[in-house]
């Protein structure tokens, strides 16, 4: 009996999974394709949600508010990118700086308030979490897995376009970007700004689903986000090497993350000690491959010395 | 072709670890000038080029590129004129984008990157054609991410992206110095000939003495932050090693006494 509990909870898991692999997407951009750790996300995410949900209720068309909460998105970014460009402020530090700033920004958004109730009553969202279990166009883990694959197209041709390719190139070898030509200041802002915009989309998503919007939703997305990238390369690396499948594999990361969550909550873990288990995951994940290289740096040192002896 | 008038370049100023890299150097390159630049650790070999480059600006001087003044462009704005092999191998190309990816980087240095596609099929055959001459196989590579090729590879990959778009000026930064004695030769002597067949303006800086006297039309030495030898035409042809090493010591009116220099 207890065992369709766990069932009854997956369609949401799933669905709420997928934001967040949208989320991940964003931190993708930056941690993977950047090279960058944007922690505005933080920030970012709850900005969207509180964007999308205000102009939802003051009568907007659900598609402008997402899009208003991409563009508030972006706008986030090219703060984070203008700190860290422009000001020299390390990476790290300008997105802890716009996260921190985005706290009262939200707030002000919201109207003062912590959180802003937006009911799929009186409301008509694309995705609520009420719809998860049901058998029509509104069940959010098809609204949301069609929203998935049209992002990762859009990003597929994006960067595939010579202002993308100068933008991996950016991430992957700044010295050689500027030999070639390519403004990689700018394209870094770009960057950030592109990514953060997926993410307050992500956000705006997340309040319809959710019901509200939370200026605190965004407390530990980084690390969430991160732990849907480090997972969906884990499991899928060897077999997605396209850039498409790439993103999809952070996206099936979230929606693992998120299964994974629903079983233990359902073992008995108290719901309050989750983000505990998620940063100590996260941590084991990111440490695993210094560990590994560690361990073979040694071991190849040791084979090494042999054969110059 | 290149004008170098009076850089002057002094880092940390004003800190304990104020170091005057630069004091006065003035350099002219004629179109078609392959010169070779030698001198100890710490004589301003590198720093004159990164100055060229645009990776620092000077703070004193000018610098005139086939006439335009890029004394104060960013270094992304001069890469426009410029062809730069480094001499960390894993410096020239990204590790995690495709040999072809990194070409067509290297085919659009100084244009606009807009929204159209990153590689055409058009460009596919021409790198295949260029990847070819180079003799290493990597023409049936062109999808495999650079990271996987060794350093000497990467060097040739780096030097073949450098004259993809014919530059003003190549800057080579002791770019065999981290190849092993086999692959340095012969990356050097791949260098030597898109010089030559291209008739490019070039600067080679080399740690390597002999290299510097066998290749070029022109020897420059450094110390000191300035050039203290500048040989060319006939006399660089002429040259030795003990004209070299009495040349110097009689324009830095001291023994030449950088071992690495006089070792290699």
């Amino acid at each position: 009996m207890e065992i369709f509990k766990l069932f009854n909870a997956l369609p949401g898991a799933i669905s709420q999974g997928l934001i967040w692999g949208l989320m991940a997407i964003g931190v993708y951009i930056t941690y993977r394709i950047l090279d960058v750790s944007d922690l505005t996300v933080d920030g970012s995410i709850a900005t969207g949600g509180a964007v999308a949900a205000m102009l939802i209720i003051s009568g907007w068309n659900v598609w402008a508010a997402l899009l208003a909460a991409f563009v508030v998105g972006m706008l986030c970014g090219l703060v984070t990118g203008v700190f860290h460009t422009f000001c020299g402020i390390p990476a790290i530090l300008s997105g802890i700086l716009t996260q921190l700033a985005l706290y009262s920004v939200n707030l002000r958004i919201l109207g003062g308030k912590a959180n802003v109730a937006l009911s799929v009553n009186k409301y008509d969202l694309l995705v609520s979490s009420r719809n998860a279990r049901t058998l029509s166009l509104e069940n959010p883990i098809l609204v949301l897995t069609l929203f998935a694959i049209c992002l990762i197209a859009v990003l597929y041709w994006f960067f595939g376009t010579e202002l993308g390719c100068s933008l991996r190139a950016t991430g992957a070898n700044r010295a050689m970007a500027r030999a070639q030509g390519i403004n990689t200041d700018k394209n870094i802002v770009l960057s950030l700004m592109l990514a953060n915009g997926i993410v307050a989309l992500a956000g705006g998503l997340l309040a319809q689903f959710q019901g509200f919007a939370d200026v605190s939703m965004g407390r530990g997305a980084i690390v969430i986000g991160l732990a849907a990238v480090i997972i969906g390369e884990v499991v899928f690396s060897k077999i997605f090497t396209n850039f498409g499948f790439k993103l999809l594999a952070v996206c099936i990361g979230a929606i693992m993350y998120y299964i994974v969550i629903q079983i233990v909550l359902w073992m008995g873990l108290n719901t309050n000690d989750l983000k505990l288990l998620t940063a100590l995951v996260v941590a084991v994940f990111l440490a695993t491959p210094h560990w590994r290289a560690k361990f073979f740096a040694r071991r190849h040192k040791e084979k090494g010395g042999a054969g110059r002896a | 072709m290149l004008k170098i008038n009076h850089i002057a370049k002094t880092f940390n100023r004003g800190l304990i670890t104020e170091k005057t890299a630069l004091v006065d150097v003035d350099l002219q390159l004629n179109p078609g000038d392959f010169a070779t630049v030698i001198g100890g650790n710490g004589a301003g070999k590198s720093t004159m080029l990164n100055a060229v480059a645009g990776v620092f600006s000077v703070d004193k001087g000018s610098i005139v590129i086939d006439g335009i003044d890029v004394t104060h462009l960013p270094e992304f704005k001069r890469a426009k004129y410029l062809g730069r092999v480094f001499q960390d191998p894993m410096t020239g190309t990204a590790a995690t984008m495709n040999i072809e990816e990194n070409m067509a980087l290297a085919m659009r240095r100084g244009e606009r990157r807009g929204l159209r596609w990153g590689i055409s099929n058009m460009e596919r055959e021409m790198y295949r054609e260029q990847l070819h001459t180079l003799g290493l196989g990597l023409e049936d590579r062109m999808a495999s991410k650079v990271g996987l090729l060794s350093g000497g590879q990467r060097q040739a990959l780096t030097l073949l992206m450098a004259a993809l778009r014919t530059p003003k000026l190549l800057l080579l930064d002791e770019h065999t110095a981290a190849l092993d004695p086999k692959t340095a030769a012969k990356v050097l002597e791949l260098s030597d000939r898109i010089i030559r067949e291209q008739k490019l303006t070039a600067l080679m800086i080399t740690h390597n003495m002999q290299d510097a006297i066998d290749l070029g039309n022109r020897l420059i030495m450094m110390h000191e932050g300035r050039i203290v030898v500048d040989v060319a035409g006939e006399d660089k042809k002429k040259l030795t090693r003990a004209d070299l090493l009495n040349l110097f010591e009689r324009a830095a009116g001291q023994q030449l006494n950088s071992d690495k220099l006089l070792l290699s």
